[in-house]
């Protein structure tokens, strides 16, 4: 009887030691996993990035660089919102089915409202950073029928007032829209989400 | 007694070295009749210690760090007496490596090496492949071209399209939230010292493993169920000095081959080494046309044949990581009544030609852009050729695995011989 006991008492603290032994196997692997998250130094050059609305008139744009890359917040007026209906059938996706957007900015204009777009300005094409070219009609070099966009200078790629690529052009998909949310005090971070 | 044969007396009293010899090269049995398929376990040996050292001495010039890497290779290749011979030892070791390991493998599921009681060998050597693909795509990154740079760019977001963790996976892979110094700082440390550490535990495990039951031979029967007096498989030679003779007249010829390309094609025109990581890595200008380097590309193709599906890459990763998962289960998978394909049925091996096929075709595609053979017309309405046919390898690739249990058991096999035949 005496034996038995002292069996189950051995296998109990054979057991009780191991749990120990691997949790704090678990604890010790904790440093060296965690080592290897960005770094301070790299979650600070990867930070979000405020821009304020406020002085924002309709129609006008600033560049803002986020993780080394342009990013374009442009404020379009309501014309320009309404163009972008108008030539839905000559952009090769009208309704951004490919993923080059946050769920939230799926849609026509590609925002979360109509009115600001937010856009990463470098082309989906080979990377180059493509020129603004607001201006309608023939006044912006790339014809009459010109509806405002983004122009590629360096494989003529264009893009319109949403980031949709025109069909026809080397760049394969949309121009990318960056994780983005509004503040309260009309500004909007760029690099941020609204958790859902 | 002779000074020679004190010293060993001298050793052997204290770490067990003749018997060491002994059981493992003169007292150990292999069957007499390997072929030439059987060259590739010991070349593969080969080029890990070609890659170990060479490594080592590459180590002692490069720079790991995203602003000098580019340049530190550039100066092996121009400054560094004899720096470009290293290098290009190196580079095209990493690619005879898979040569020579496909072939290992090849070997292995002709002549039924995985089967019941080589299971773990098997096993080991899946591990090992695992492994060696780890540590191909770790070192591709060091020299930070520009193919360098995209392509693990490429693989980096696979990981990404897992869903709930995937970014925060790969932003913790990266160790930034682009490609950077922290990236190629992490990839190097794997490369040099995690890695090889893991390869050759591994290597000692397969040997382990292997000279526990012996090898398997292109007959696939069982040399030990015919012993003389003294227990000595009838059909084995001792593998010292038969086998370490004959695998030294495999490692000459394969030296000439690898020499050969070592000095006259070390990019093996854009496949050993890509045109484009000539170009040092620019994170604002993706390459048109990103392949990645070709003993992953039969992988890539099945991971671009899977459509994305609810607005996620994953299925095709799943399908990526699950062919070379489907390795694993070989050994209870076949439920042949022969090991070797020499007394296999014409199923068997019509599954083995379409599998092989199907992974030839889809390395090809893999470094091809999807649109390399036009598109269909007609009721196909538009689909690249390349996809469907890709889509159709992918097919054949999972069902060899999958129908691996019923094929095997209804083939018709021929009767095995009682001894091994040449």
């Amino acid at each position: 009887m005496a034996k038995e006991r002292n069996v189950r008492k051995r296998r109990m603290l054979v057991l009780g030691t191991g749990a120990v032994g691997l949790a704090g196997g678990l604890g010790a692997s904790i440093p060296f996993i965690a080592s290897m998250a960005p770094s301070a130094r790299a979650r600070a050059a990867g930070a979000p990035v405020e821009v304020d609305l406020k002085n924002l008139e309709p129609g006008m744009m600033v560049t803002v660089e986020w993780r080394g890359k342009p990013v374009w917040v442009l404020h379009r007026t309501e014309e320009m919102v309404q163009s972008l209906s108008e030539i839905a059938d000559e952009v090769q996706d009208p309704m951004s089915s490919s993923p080059m957007q946050p769920k939230y900015a799926g849609n026509r204009h590609r925002s979360i409202k109509p009115e600001y777009l937010v856009l990463v300005g470098i082309c989906t094409h080979l990377g180059c950073s493509p020129t603004t070219k607001l201006v309608v009609g023939s006044g912006s070099g790339l014809g009459e029928d010109w509806k405002g966009g983004f122009f590629c200078p360096c494989h003529g790629s264009k893009f319109d007032l949403a980031g949709r690529v025109y069909k026809g052009v080397p760049a394969p998909v949309n121009l990318e829209v960056p994780p983005h949310m509004f503040t309260m005090d009309n500004s909007i971070i760029i690099g941020e989400e609204k958790k859902a | 007694m002779s000074l020679g044969k004190s010293a060993l007396r001298w050793i052997d009293d204290r770490f067990p070295l003749s018997i060491f010899i002994k059981n493992h090269l003169v007292n150990y049995y292999a069957p007499k009749n390997f072929n030439f398929w059987y060259f590739f376990g010991s070349l593969a040996m080969v080029v890990l210690v070609i890659q170990i050292v060479t490594g080592i001495f590459l180590v002692m010039h490069y720079k790991p760090d995203a602003a000098q890497a580019f340049a530190s290779v550039e100066y092996i290749m121009r400054d560094v007496p004899l720096g470009w011979l290293i290098r290009y030892i190196h580079s095209t070791g990493a690619s005879m490596f898979f040569v020579v390991i496909y072939l290992h493998m090849f070997r292995g599921l002709m002549y039924g090496s995985y089967r019941k009681p080589r299971e773990l060998i098997w096993l080991f050597g899946v591990l090992i492949y695992l492994c060696l693909m780890a540590e191909a795509f770790f070192g591709y990154l060091l020299p930070w071209g520009q193919m360098s740079y995209w392509g693990a760019q490429v693989i980096i977001n696979l990981f990404a399209a897992i869903p709930l963790i995937g970014p925060d996976l790969a932003v913790w892979i990266r160790g930034d939230y682009v490609v950077s110094d922290a990236t190629l700082n992490r990839f190097f440390a794997f490369h040099v010292i995690a890695l090889p550490l893991v390869l050759l535990g591994l290597v000692t495990c397969h040997l382990v493993a292997l000279h526990e039951v012996g090898s398997n031979n292109p007959d696939g029967i069982d040399i030990k169920k015919n012993k003389d007096k003294s227990g000595v498989p009838l059909d084995g030679i001792p593998f010292h000095p038969y086998y370490t003779v004959k695998d030294l007249v495999g490692v000459v010829v394969f030296l000439m081959v690898f020499t050969f390309i070592v000095f006259f094609a070390p990019e093996m025109g854009g496949y050993f080494l890509e045109h484009n990581n000539f170009i040092p890595a620019d994170p604002l200008k993706t390459p048109a046309h990103i392949a990645p380097v070709w003993y992953f590309t039969p992988f890539y193709s099945i991971l671009r044949a899977i459509p994305p599906m609810f607005g996620s890459q994953f299925p095709g990763v799943v399908a990526m990581g699950l062919a070379v998962l489907m390795l694993f289960f070989i050994p209870w998978l076949d439920r042949g009544a022969v090991r070797s394909i020499r007394y296999r049925g014409l199923l068997y091996k019509s599954w083995l030609g379409l599998f092989v096929i199907a992974f030839l075709l889809l390395g090809y595609l893999g470094v091809k852009p999807t649109s390399v053979w036009g598109q269909f017309g007609g009721w196909l309405g538009g689909a690249d050729r390349a996809v469907v046919v890709a889509r159709f390898c992918t097919l054949i690739y999972f069902l060899f695995f999958v129908l691996m249990p019923w094929y095997t058991k209804i083939d018709k096999t021929k009767p095995e011989p009682e001894r091994v035949t040449f």
